[in-house]
């Protein structure tokens, strides 16, 4: 949800973008490039998250089996 | 229905069982839980009561039911709940589950002795086995017997003194041989060096597998000895220390053949005893098998037996009519239902005469009933917990049902923690029937589940309330676009980039047209999560809405107030008492609420620098002063504030002496009238045989005590008076300092506030720092940490912290307008199945 958010430059975000004195110049598009680098680092998370996510679920799981077939 | 609006009408009524049907009628009445039994032999021992035999009846099985649970427990068996509830047991019955019992148990003990016995017997022969084999190897023959002697050298398993040498020596070689306990084995050998010195040969060898102690029950490696001795004396020494030293010991034979012989033999009878030991063991199973059975169906059978005796044991036992009168507290809607009972009862124990419900007045408060089901009992238990009401009060559970969760939100609104909260209480509300998180024996969270709707509610009320604050995990979240514009400011003020370089913090005036467009559709615009005033912006608004939100809850709690002086006929009180404690309640902050709201209406962002302030007008009001700096807020208030004052301090003699006045004229008029009438009344007898008064409790002099003397009426009136007193300095100190209580809402919310956007800044941000790709592997552990500390600290510290005060809200400043809650709760006999293991 927060890769989303920071995709579309939201403004309530501003202060979590980490911008430097120089990016103020040359208007904003140095601004919305920062943005979606780190709506991106967001995704990466996220990404990351369903992987250990999906992963733990596999196990358990097979957990579930083995304990039947033990049985 | 209603019910929960007051608590039932229950009455007090009298049974009359025959002695024949008397216990099945209780049984009946305990199957349906409608009533409560009074004790009517409260002076009598419980070795005196009637029944005592039955109940010592019951205590004894349930010794012997204890004794084959530790039974089962020892074997490793876990005894299973009940299946169905049985009922309780008839006289036949219950003899022939004690006789079974008894006998049960009388099994289980013999099975086990003989076990035990066995056990020992096999033990011993096997240690004599290993004995003989051991000891083999050091005096077996190392040839043939033909052969004839030559030396040989010693070897280590060659005794050293062979048998054979000494045949001629016309000595005869003993043998002492056992089994000593391991850690005994070097003083054992040292004692008999020392007393039979170079008469004997000792040898010490491990036994080849552990076995079992007698005594403690571990396992040791017992060491086998073998003595090789002559002489008589010294044999004679040998057992005394072998005595000593508790070693078992076992008889040798000499010979090699008589040795063989006995190893055979005892090879067959260890045999013999395995299978002899085998069928016990499969015998016991069996007989445990049967208890497993047998126990959990009995158990309850007897319980229910002991707590049907206690109960007939309360009762008073009439001797000429050989019937058993009760006394109960039934609810009046249940009458016919106890009825009901009590002819099946009389029916199932086959009398002929019927027992029967009769209701008697009473002076006394009968216990409070207030029936729930799952949703609602969350919340009355939280009334209860402060006080049970008293008998028909005003119940305040379905305002709290709520009341509780939207004071809840107020302290604790974020969209983002009410989610959570309320799927978590979703979660607990789908799987409520699970037995898994029934039976849990985990206390805390039994009070979680219990509370389950309660959660709900309140994680409900909190995303709404998030909503109005705007706040999501401390970010706003922009439904609807902003109505500031900076744009039309910037235009306006022609700001270049050198007046921004040079002004970090710059104002946009809403004076200056475009810049503010109107009032935000749904709660606080999020343009104030980027402003720097935000907190004073903030302050003033959950402020003035605290006070407005107490308020509102107080003045509701006075006119719940309403309901209890009609219900018990107190009309006096409703103008003595309501009338001037809301006339004091409205004049002073009712008028405060009023100038809230209007100011509100009333001034905007163009005369804003001269706007008043209320509270120096609030000041002033008491203090009849006036402030030249503070503009007047509408035409005439000086005067319209003088008048409210007045009505409210007038209002407070009222209070304070007018309901004592009523009621001292009230008493003064029919003092002449006689008090004989009343106490001749009470002693009409209901029944013939029964002795004067309501109950068969009551005594003579409470039946005197109707009468009063002057003297009493003077203690009365001044009792009368000291408690108007204390309810009038209440009430009004009260009313101010519980108004300033309701900031509390304030002060939870912004602490929430600040305490999420903290998290946020010092948690959240740090996994935005890195701008490359690695940034995105270090956001998953600062999520975790962000998602942990947001559980630990906000949900559940905060979401406990914003419970207790909402809680102590209603407790003390919104029930203290109208609750006594000095009642005492109906508990009616019955066999309530968790309360068995």
């Amino acid at each position: 949800l927060l890769g989303i958010f920071f995709n579309v430059h939201s403004a309530v975000l501003i202060e979590d973008v980490p911008f430097t004195e120089d990016d103020f110049k040359d208007g904003p598009e140095r601004i919305y490039g920062l943005y979606e680098q780190v709506s991106y680092n967001c995704f990466i998370a996220a990404g990351l998250y369903a992987l250990l996510g999906g992963f733990s679920l596999c196990q358990g799981r097979l957990n579930k089996r083995k304990e039947y077939m033990v049985r | 229905m209603g019910s929960l609006f007051r608590s039932e009408e229950v009455c007090l009524a009298q049974l009359f069982l025959q002695s024949a049907s008397a216990y099945s009628c209780v049984s009946e009445l305990g199957e349906r839980g409608l009533l409560e039994f009074r004790d009517l032999n409260p002076k009598v021992s419980a070795f005196q009561r009637r029944f005592v035999g039955e109940v010592r009846r019951c205590e004894e099985m349930e010794k012997t039911f204890t004794f084959l649970q530790q039974e089962l427990r020892g074997a490793g068996r876990v005894l299973g709940p009940c299946p169905e509830s049985p009922r309780a047991p008839l006289a036949r019955e219950a003899l022939r589950v004690q006789e079974q019992s008894e006998q049960l148990a009388q099994e289980l003990r013999e099975v086990s002795r003989n076990r035990a016995s066995l056990r020992g017997r096999l033990r011993e022969l096997r240690q004599y086995l290993h004995v003989l084999r051991e000891g083999q190897r050091f005096t077996s023959w190392p040839a043939p017997l033909g052969s004839p002697p030559r030396p040989r050298a010693l070897s280590e398993r060659d005794p050293l003194l062979d048998p054979s040498l000494h045949q001629h020596l016309d000595r005869k070689i003993n043998f002492v041989a056992g089994v000593i306990h391991p850690w005994r084995v070097s003083a054992f050998e040292r004692l008999l060096w020392r007393a039979c010195r170079g008469y004997l040969v000792a040898s010490f060898m491990e036994m080849p597998e552990p076995m079992e102690d007698p005594a403690t029950g571990e396992s040791i490696t017992w060491v086998i000895f073998l003595i090789s001795y002559w002489g008589e004396q010294i044999g004679q020494k040998i057992r005394k220390i072998s005595d000593c030293f508790h070693c078992h010991v076992y008889p040798y034979p000499e010979s090699e053949a008589s040795r063989a012989d006995t190893m055979s033999g005892l090879h067959s009878q260890i045999q013999d005893l395995s299978v002899v030991l085998e069928e016990t063991e499969q015998y016991l199973a069996q007989v445990l098998d049967k208890v497993t059975l047998a126990l959990p169906t009995w158990r309850v059978q007897v319980q229910k037996m002991k707590a049907i005796y206690l109960i007939l044991n309360q009762c008073s036992f009439d001797v000429t009519e050989k019937c058993l009168i009760a006394e109960v507290w039934c609810p009046v809607r249940d009458l016919t239902q106890v009825q009901d009972a009590l002819r099946q009862g009389s029916y199932k124990s086959g009398s002929s005469v019927e027992c029967f419900v009769q209701r008697i007045p009473t002076s006394e408060s009968p216990p409070t009933l207030i029936r729930t089901n799952k949703f609602t009992a969350g919340f009355q238990s939280i009334v209860d917990a402060y006080g049970v009401a008293s008998y028909q009060e005003v119940n305040p559970a379905p305002y709290a049902i709520i009341t509780f969760p939207f004071i809840f939100a107020i302290m604790f609104g974020d969209v983002g923690h009410g989610l959570l909260m309320f799927l978590f209480a979703l979660w607990m509300v789908l799987c409520e029937n699970s037995p898994s998180l029934r039976q849990s024996s985990n206390e805390i969270w039994l009070t979680f589940f219990e509370g389950r709707y309660l959660i709900l509610l309140m994680g409900a009320f909190s995303i709404y309330t998030g909503f109005i604050y705007n706040e999501c995990f401390s970010k706003a979240t922009v439904i609807f676009p902003s109505a500031w514009s900076v744009a039309t400011m910037a235009n306006h003020s022609s700001w270049s980039s050198a007046y921004l370089a040079t002004h970090p913090s710059l104002t946009l005036d809403p004076n200056v047209t475009g810049v503010f467009q109107g009032p935000y559709p749904f709660g606080i615009d999020p343009i104030w999560s980027l402003a720097t005033n935000h907190l004073n912006f903030l302050n003033s608004f959950k402020m003035k809405m605290s006070v407005v939100l107490g308020i509102v809850h107080m003045g509701f709690g006075v006119m719940l107030g309403v309901f209890n002086h009609m219900h018990f006929q107190q009309w006096h009180r409703l103008v003595l008492e309501l009338l001037p404690e809301m006339v004091f309640l409205l004049a002073l902050f009712g008028y405060l609420v009023f100038l809230i709201f209007y100011k509100w209406v009333k001034f905007s962002a163009a005369n804003s620098l001269e706007a008043p302030s209320i509270l120096i007008h609030f000041i002033d009001m008491f203090l009849f002063t006036s402030n030249t700096g503070n503009l007047p807020l509408y035409q005439g208030q000086v005067p319209v504030q003088t008048v409210l004052v007045v009505l409210a301090l007038a209002s407070v003699p009222v209070l304070l002496l007018g309901t004592p006045l009523y009621l001292c004229c009230r008493r003064r008029v029919p003092r002449t009238g006689p008090p004989a009438p009343v106490a001749t009344e009470e002693q009409e007898p209901l029944l013939e045989g029964q002795e004067a008064g309501n109950s068969v409790n009551a005594t003579k002099e409470d039946v005197e005590s109707g009468g009063h003397s002057p003297d009493a009426k003077h203690v009365d009136f001044a009792e009368i008076f000291m408690h108007q007193a204390i309810h009038t300095i209440e009430y009004c100190l009260g009313c101010v300092s519980n108004t300033a209580s309701y900031l509390r809402l304030w002060a939870l919310s912004l602490a929430h506030a600040q305490l999420s956007e903290v998290l946020w800044t010092m948690v959240m941000r740090q996994g935005f720092v890195r701008l490359s790709y690695v940034g995105g592997v270090v956001l998953v552990p600062v999520f975790a940490a962000f998602a942990v500390l947001t559980v630990a600290i906000l949900l559940v510290m905060e979401g406990l912290s914003a419970f207790l005060h909402a809680l102590r809200l209603h407790w003390v400043e919104f029930q203290n307008k109208f609750y006594v809650g000095a009642g005492y709760k109906l508990c009616p006999f019955a066999f309530a199945p968790d309360t068995w293991e």
